[in-house]
C-alpha cells in the first residue's frame, strides 16, 4: 500500500508535465492542424525564462570597504544583489521566489513568442503536407535550442526551490498511514496542483467562455465557423500562443525539478508526442488522461520489483504502449472516430 | 544478365557518378577535404541516404527511427571483429542481415499506420533501442563507453586459420589487405555505387513505379486492387538493410559503436540530407549528405581567429561586430546554422538542390528533352 502510494505520487508530477505538454501540442493539431515538432522547444524556453529571471535578481554590485580587510589582507568586498538595493528585504524574497516569479515574464514572452511563430510560419504550413510541417518545426526547434544553447551554455543550470518549500511532506499520515511511510518533496506535490489548476483554467476557458465556444466549433467544423463570419484564423493564433503559454509556465515550475539544459525540449519532446498519441490525436480530456496515465506508468515500471521481472522495462514502457495502443486502437484512448485514424 | 543492364540514360548518370566518387581524393583537394576520414564519412553516409530515399522518396513515409538500423549494423560488424574475423566481408554481411531483420520487424508493426502516426512509431520503437542500448542491453553494447576493439577478443576464424596475435590492436583487413586511409575509403566507394546501382534499379523497376503509387495515392491503389503494404515493408527493409550497411562500413572505418549513433537526432540528420539533396531524386540524397558533412567539418572548425582573418577587410569596430555575431554560427553553434537551412529549404524550396537546379534550368530555358521529374508530389501518403 505505501510502495503503490509513494509511485503514484512519484507518477503524477511527471504525469503533470506530460499532460501540460501534450494539452499545448493536441491542442495545436486540434485548431490549426498542424503538427508541431517546436512545441517541446517552447517548454524549454519557459525554463530558461526561469534562469534569466535569476541571473536577473542575482546581479550584484561590488564595492570595496576601505576600513575592513578579508581574512586574505585584501580590502573586503561588499556585494550587494541589485534587487536587494531596490526592493530592500522584498529583494531578497524575490530571489527566493524567482521561479514562481518567473511565470510573469514568462507568460507574456510566451504569448508574444507564440503567436510571432504561428503568423511568421505555421500560417505558411497550414496546407502543406505533414511531413513538410514536422520537418519545418523540427528545423525550428533545433535553431531554438541552439540559441539557447549559445547564450546560457550546454550544462544545466539549477534552479533553487523557495525556502518555505522545501523538504519532504508526509503524505502517508494524510491518508492515515504511518507516518513517514510516504514522503513525498513539498515542491513535486506544488508542480501537481499547479499543473491540474492549470488544466482546469484551460478547459474552463474552453468550456464556458464564448470565446472558448468559438474556438470549440471551429474545431469541429471549421469551414462553418467562418461561413458564420467569425475570423476562426485569428482565434486559433490566439489558441496557439495560449499553448505555448501553457507550454512555457509548465517549463518554469519543472526547473527545480529538473536542472534545464538546452535539449531538455527534445527531450519531453518525444514522450509528449507519444502521449498525445496514446490519448488520440486532437483529443484535448485524451491528452491530460493519457499523460497522468503514462506519467504513473512509467513510475510503476521504475520499481525494482517490476525491474527485476522484467529488465529495462523502465526504459520502454511508454513506447512500449504507444505502440500497442497505436495497433489495437488507433484513434487512441479517448481520439474522436476519423480524425487521423489510419 | 538482364538484370545488370541499365537504360542508356541511367547508365550515363551511372558513370558519370562512378567517376565523381572514384575521383573524390583528387577534385576534394582544392576544398581541403581530401583526407581519408572525411571522404570515408561522405561516402558512407551517402549511402545511408541513399537508402533512407527509396523509403521515404519513393513512398514518402517520412520515417525518424532509421539511425536504430545505422547503429544494429555498427554493433554487428564490431561484434563480427570481436568474435569471428577481422575481415570486412562477413561482418558487412552480417550487418546487412541483421539490421535486415530488424527492420522486417519494425516496418511490420509500423506499416500498420501512415501518415504521422508512422512517423511516432518508428520514432517510439528507435527510442527504445536507444534506451535499451545505454541500460539493459549493456552486456552488448558496453553502454556509454560504446563497444571496442580489444587484443583478447576470441575471433575464432582467425585463430582457425592460424592468425596469430600480434601486440597491438589489429584493423580491418580485406582478404588479407589492411583498410587503412584511402584503401578503405574505395571500399566504401565500391559499396556505395553497388549500392546505387541498385537503387537504381529499384527506380526503374516496376517495384519502383508500386513505390511511387503509394506515395501518390494510396487509397486509388488499393482500390485497383494492390495490397500497398507488401510493397511498402520491402521499401522498409531495403532501406533498413542500407542503413544496416552503411553502420557496417562505419564500423569498418572505426571499429567502434557507441548508442548515440542511434538516437533521433541522428535519425534527423538522414532526413535532412534527403531533404537538402532533393526528396525522390537519385542524386539529390548523395549531394545533401556531402554537403552536411562538408559544411560540418568546415563550420566545426572555425574558431575567432579563423573568423578574424576572413573579416580582417573591415574597419576594426565593424569586424569585431561581425566576427561576434558570426562565431555564434561557426565551431559550437553549427547546428544553428544547419538548422536555419534546414528550415529555409523546407520552407522555400521542399524539392531541395535538385528542385533549385531544375528551377535554374527552367529559367534559363534550356530544357534538355525531357526535365527530371523532381517536384514531390504534394499529396502525402495517409
Amino acid at each position: 500500500m505505501d510502495a503503490i502510494l509513494a509511485q503514484l505520487l512519484n507518477g503524477l508530477d511527471k504525469g503533470g508535465a506530460y499532460a501540460l505538454i501534450a494539452l499545448g501540442l493536441t491542442l495545436v493539431f486540434g485548431t490549426l492542424g498542424v503538427v508541431n515538432f517546436a512545441h517541446g522547444a517552447l517548454f524549454m524556453l519557459g525554463a530558461f525564462c526561469a534562469v534569466t529571471i535569476r541571473l536577473l535578481l542575482s546581479m550584484e554590485t561590488v564595492t570595496i570597504d576601505p576600513e575592513k580587510l578579508s581574512p586574505w589582507g585584501t580590502p573586503l568586498e561588499v556585494r550587494t544583489p541589485l534587487a536587494q538595493q531596490w526592493f530592500g528585504d522584498w529583494g531578497s524574497v524575490m530571489l527566493d521566489y524567482s521561479v514562481p516569479l518567473a511565470i510573469l515574464l514568462a507568460v507574456p514572452i510566451m504569448l508574444i513568442l507564440g503567436i510571432v511563430m504561428e503568423r511568421g510560419l505555421i500560417k505558411h504550413f497550414y496546407k502543406r503536407p505533414h511531413a513538410e510541417q514536422i520537418l519545418v518545426t523540427f528545423g525550428l526547434a533545433i535553431v531554438l535550442q541552439e540559441i539557447v544553447k549559445a547564450f546560457f551554455g550546454p550544462n544545466p543550470i539549477p534552479q533553487p526551490v523557495p525556502t518555505d518549500f522545501r523538504g519532504a511532506a508526509d503524505v502517508g499520515a494524510w491518508f492515515g498511514l504511518q507516518a513517514g511511510a510516504v514522503t513525498y518533496p513539498v515542491w513535486r506535490l506544488v508542480y501537481l496542483l499547479f499543473s491540474v489548476g492549470i488544466l482546469a483554467a484551460v478547459f474552463a476557458f474552453l468550456r464556458f467562455t464564448t470565446f472558448g465556444m468559438v474556438v470549440r466549433a471551429g474545431m469541429a467544423d471549421r469551414e462553418t465557423v467562418g461561413i458564420l463570419g467569425i475570423n476562426i484564423d485569428r482565434r486559433f493564433t490566439i489558441m496557439f500562443g495560449l499553448a505555448a503559454v501553457v507550454a512555457g509556465v509548465a517549463g518554469v515550475m519543472y526547473t527545480p525539478l529538473l536542472p534545464p539544459n538546452y535539449h531538455l525540449g527534445m527531450d519531453f519532446l518525444v514522450l509528449s508526442f507519444v502521449v498525445v498519441v496514446v490519448g488520440g490525436m486532437g483529443s484535448l480530456p485524451g491528452a491530460v488522461a493519457a499523460g497522468f496515465l503514462l506519467g504513473i506508468v512509467q513510475s510503476f515500471a521504475s520499481m525494482t520489483e517490476i525491474k527485476s521481472l522484467l529488465p529495462g522495462i523502465d526504459q520502454i514502457i511508454i513506447y512500449l504502449i504507444a505502440v500497442i495502443i497505436l495497433l489495437v486502437r488507433p484513434r487512441g484512448l479517448l481520439g474522436r472516430s476519423g480524425v487521423m485514424e489510419t | 544478365m538482364d538484370i545488370l543492364v541499365l537504360p542508356r540514360k541511367d547508365l550515363i548518370v551511372f558513370i558519370c557518378f562512378a567517376v565523381v566518387v572514384l575521383a573524390m581524393p583528387i577534385w576534394l583537394t582544392p576544398f581541403g577535404a581530401a583526407y581519408p576520414g572525411l571522404m570515408q564519412k561522405f561516402v558512407i553516409f551517402a549511402l545511408f541516404a541513399v537508402g533512407y530515399n527509396i523509403l521515404f522518396g519513393l513512398t514518402g513515409y517520412l520515417s525518424f527511427g532509421h539511425a536504430a538500423f545505422l547503429g544494429v549494423g555498427s554493433y554487428t560488424a564490431v561484434w563480427s571483429f570481436k568474435l569471428l574475423t577481422m575481415d570486412v566481408l562477413p561482418a558487412l554481411v552480417l550487418a546487412v542481415v541483421l539490421s535486415g531483420i530488424f527492420s522486417l520487424a519494425i516496418g511490420y508493426v509500423s506499416l500498420r499506420r501512415s501518415g504521422i502516426y508512422f512517423s511516432i512509431l518508428t520514432l517510439a520503437f528507435a527510442q527504445m533501442c536507444y534506451n535499451l542500448a545505454y541500460s539493459v542491453l549493456t552486456p552488448i553494447t558496453n553502454g556509454e563507453t560504446s563497444l571496442q576493439l580489444s587484443r583478447l577478443d576470441a575471433r575464432v576464424v582467425d585463430a582457425a586459420f592460424g592468425v596469430v596475435r600480434g601486440e597491438r590492436l589489429p584493423s580491418p583487413s580485406l582478404f588479407g589487405v589492411e583498410l587503412g586511409g584511402h584503401a578503405g575509403f574505395y571500399l566504401c566507394a565500391v559499396v556505395l555505387l553497388v549500392a546505387f546501382f541498385v537503387a537504381q534499379k529499384v527506380f526503374n523497376s516496376p517495384f519502383g513505379m508500386m513505390l511511387k503509387a503509394i506515395k501518390s495515392n494510396q487509397t486509388r491503389m488499393s482500390y485497383t486492387g494492390f495490397n500497398t503494404r507488401p510493397y511498402a515493408l520491402a521499401a522498409f527493409v531495403i532501406s533498413g538493410m542500407y542503413a544496416g550497411l552503411a553502420g557496417g562500413l562505419l564500423a569498418v572505418t572505426d571499429p567502434l559503436a557507441g548508442a548515440e549513433r542511434m538516437q533521433w537526432t541522428a535519425s534527423g540528420e538522414v532526413v535532412l540530407m534527403t531533404i537538402l539533396g532533393g526528396v525522390g531524386t537519385l542524386i539529390g540524397p548523395v549531394i545533401g549528405a556531402w554537403l552536411i558533412k562538408y559544411l560540418e567539418n568546415i563550420f566545426s572548425a572555425f574558431n575567432d581567429a579563423m573568423l578574424h582573418r576572413t573579416f580582417s577587410f573591415l574597419p576594426d569596430g565593424l569586424q569585431d561586430g561581425v566576427v561576434a555575431v558570426a562565431s555564434k554560427f561557426v565551431g559550437e553553434g553549427w547546428h544553428l546554422t544547419l538548422g536555419l537551412v534546414f528550415m529555409l529549404v523546407v520552407i522555400f524550396l521542399p524539392g531541395g538542390i535538385m528542385e533549385g537546379a531544375r528551377r535554374i534550368r527552367m529559367a534559363f530555358g534550356q530544357r534538355s528533352g525531357s526535365a527530371p521529374q523532381t517536384k514531390p508530389d504534394p499529396v502525402p501518403a495517409e
